[in-house]
């Protein structure tokens, strides 16, 4: 009964914790396409700072410009 | 693009035969250390994350629209130092030519020079980066101040990328022609930024942002209208608030079609205390040739509402303790369509310098304002003229080169 419980929690805690446990749903193999240079939010960084600037001072809105990069690593 | 894919050893950890396992509680205890290492284990990336290429972009930008002529260079190099450490630097300038419709309603065209001076450091250690930069702004009237502070983490099998940010900005403000004006403007930002790789071509980006400001942030030279009781207006000078706090939402996404093509799409929503509420969307697409050529076509729109305190008109001399009658604070939409083409050089015999490209992007803005009014209309009852719209031509032009 001790044991069960025992195997019980470790499923219940990967379960949980199931966020970052298992291994990641796309292999490195398949990152071809995040990695081209058209995947990035912000390819040209003078280029994207310029116009965020324009875009704010133009509209009265401000923050959460993005430009933050990929998530793959490869930008 | 440089891709580098270092290999973490992950951790094994072998989980004990749970019949062989003793009872008693210290082995209880270490048996949970061993859930939680095996757990966490298996969350060790198995790649890590890279430092930003190694590039040096030279472009001239023009804004021209409402009266208003903005153009000049901006430079940008970026070098890495060492496998860690990668230094950048920003030289930017603004000549600017304004006889937009608040001049020309209260005052006469002029010209003035801003500067902008940027220096940055990012620093990589396995797959968390220290970003610090600082930026220097200065024009005849103004002088702002401002240190960056960021640090981002990968995680998840480098599918995830947490980003945390902090900004301290302090302004100097004077106005020419007023001698005793001398105020100062305090602001903070504080950043928080999340990007996931959702499929193998699906990539979303949240960011969140909230601007605290306190001090002087009202235009020393601009000016509100009143009604005078003889059938005109007077003018006075605009007073806002001291303070303002904003909070701006926005999500991002890039996808990656079936042939070699992207498309992105991006909302914001945007609110702060001194009433303003608005909203932007915008969708392009990207679409690169095997000839090196990448065509480039966005739309964008945003609206928002005017803050409390914005009136075209106010009915008398003081009438209210905060008063506004700045445009970008008014009752407004706009429309930007965006067209860029870019040509990639491919390696020939440039010495150090990798590959190259050369760059246009045109912007035309349409603004439409509903509460704002055209001065410049004479000879009718305040208050009747037709409201204000205008249109503005953006085009960076730039080459990049990375090394």
């Amino acid at each position: 009964m001790q044991d069960m419980k025992f195997l019980l929690s470790i499923l219940v805690m990967m379960f949980v914790l199931t966020g970052c446990s298992i291994k990641p749903w796309i292999e490195p193999y398949e990152r071809a396409n995040l990695a081209d240079p058209i995947m990035n939010f912000g390819r040209d960084p003078v280029s994207s700072a310029y116009i965020n600037h324009v875009f704010e001072a133009r509209e009265g809105a401000r923050g959460a410009e993005g430009g933050s990069g990929g998530g793959c690593g490869c930008n | 693009m440089r891709v580098v894919q270092k290999v973490v050893q992950v951790a094994v950890v072998a989980v004990t035969k749970p019949s062989l396992a003793k009872t008693n509680q210290q082995t209880g205890r270490f048996r949970w250390g061993l859930v939680f290492a095996g757990v966490l284990g298996i969350c060790v990336p198995l790649m890590a994350a890279v430092l930003p290429e190694n590039r040096a972009d030279i472009m001239y930008h023009a804004y021209s629209g409402g009266g208003l002529e903005v153009n000049g260079p901006s430079v940008l190099a970026r070098k890495s130092i060492g496998k860690s450490t990668s230094v950048w630097g920003n030289y930017y300038v603004d000549t600017i030519t304004s006889a937009t419709i608040d001049v020309v309603t209260s005052a006469s065209e002029y010209t003035e020079e801003r500067t902008e001076k940027s220096l940055g450091a990012d620093y990589l250690y396995d797959n968390t980066t220290l970003s610090l930069s600082y930026t220097n702004s200065v024009e005849n009237d103004f002088n702002a101040n401002a240190v960056n502070f960021g640090i981002s983490q990968l995680m998840f099998g480098d599918l995830t990328t947490v980003t945390l940010g902090y900004a301290k900005g302090w302004d100097v403000i004077t106005a020419t022609g007023r001698p005793s004006l001398r105020e100062e403007a305090d602001r903070q930002k504080y950043k928080l930024g999340l990007s996931q790789v959702i499929t193998k071509n699906l990539l979303i980006g949240l960011n969140f942002e909230t601007i605290t400001d306190e001090g002087f942030l009202n235009n020393p030279y601009r000016e509100v209208r009143y009604l005078d009781g003889n059938g005109g207006y007077g003018k006075e000078f605009e007073k806002y608030p001291n303070t303002r706090t904003s909070h701006a939402v926005a999500m991002r996404a890039l996808y990656y079609l079936p042939y070699r093509a992207a498309i992105r799409g991006e909302a914001r929503g945007y609110t702060d205390t001194w009433g303003v509420n608005g909203s932007m969307a915008e969708l392009g697409y990207i679409h690169p040739t095997k000839q090196g050529l990448t065509y480039e076509i966005s739309y964008r729109i945003y609206s928002q509402n005017n803050a409390d305190f914005y009136n075209d008109l106010f009915n008398r001399e003081a009438e209210f303790i905060y008063r506004a009658r700045d445009k970008e604070l008014s009752t407004y939409s706009t429309k930007t369509i965006g067209l860029g083409l870019s040509y990639e050089f491919k390696k020939r015999s440039w010495g150090f310098i990798d590959k190259g490209s050369a760059n246009i992007f045109y912007n035309r803005i349409q603004i439409d304002y509903e509460n704002f009014r055209d001065l410049r209309v004479e000879g009718v009852t305040p208050g009747t003229e037709p409201f204000y719209s205008l249109s503005a031509d953006v085009f960076r032009i730039f080459v990049s080169a990375w090394y």
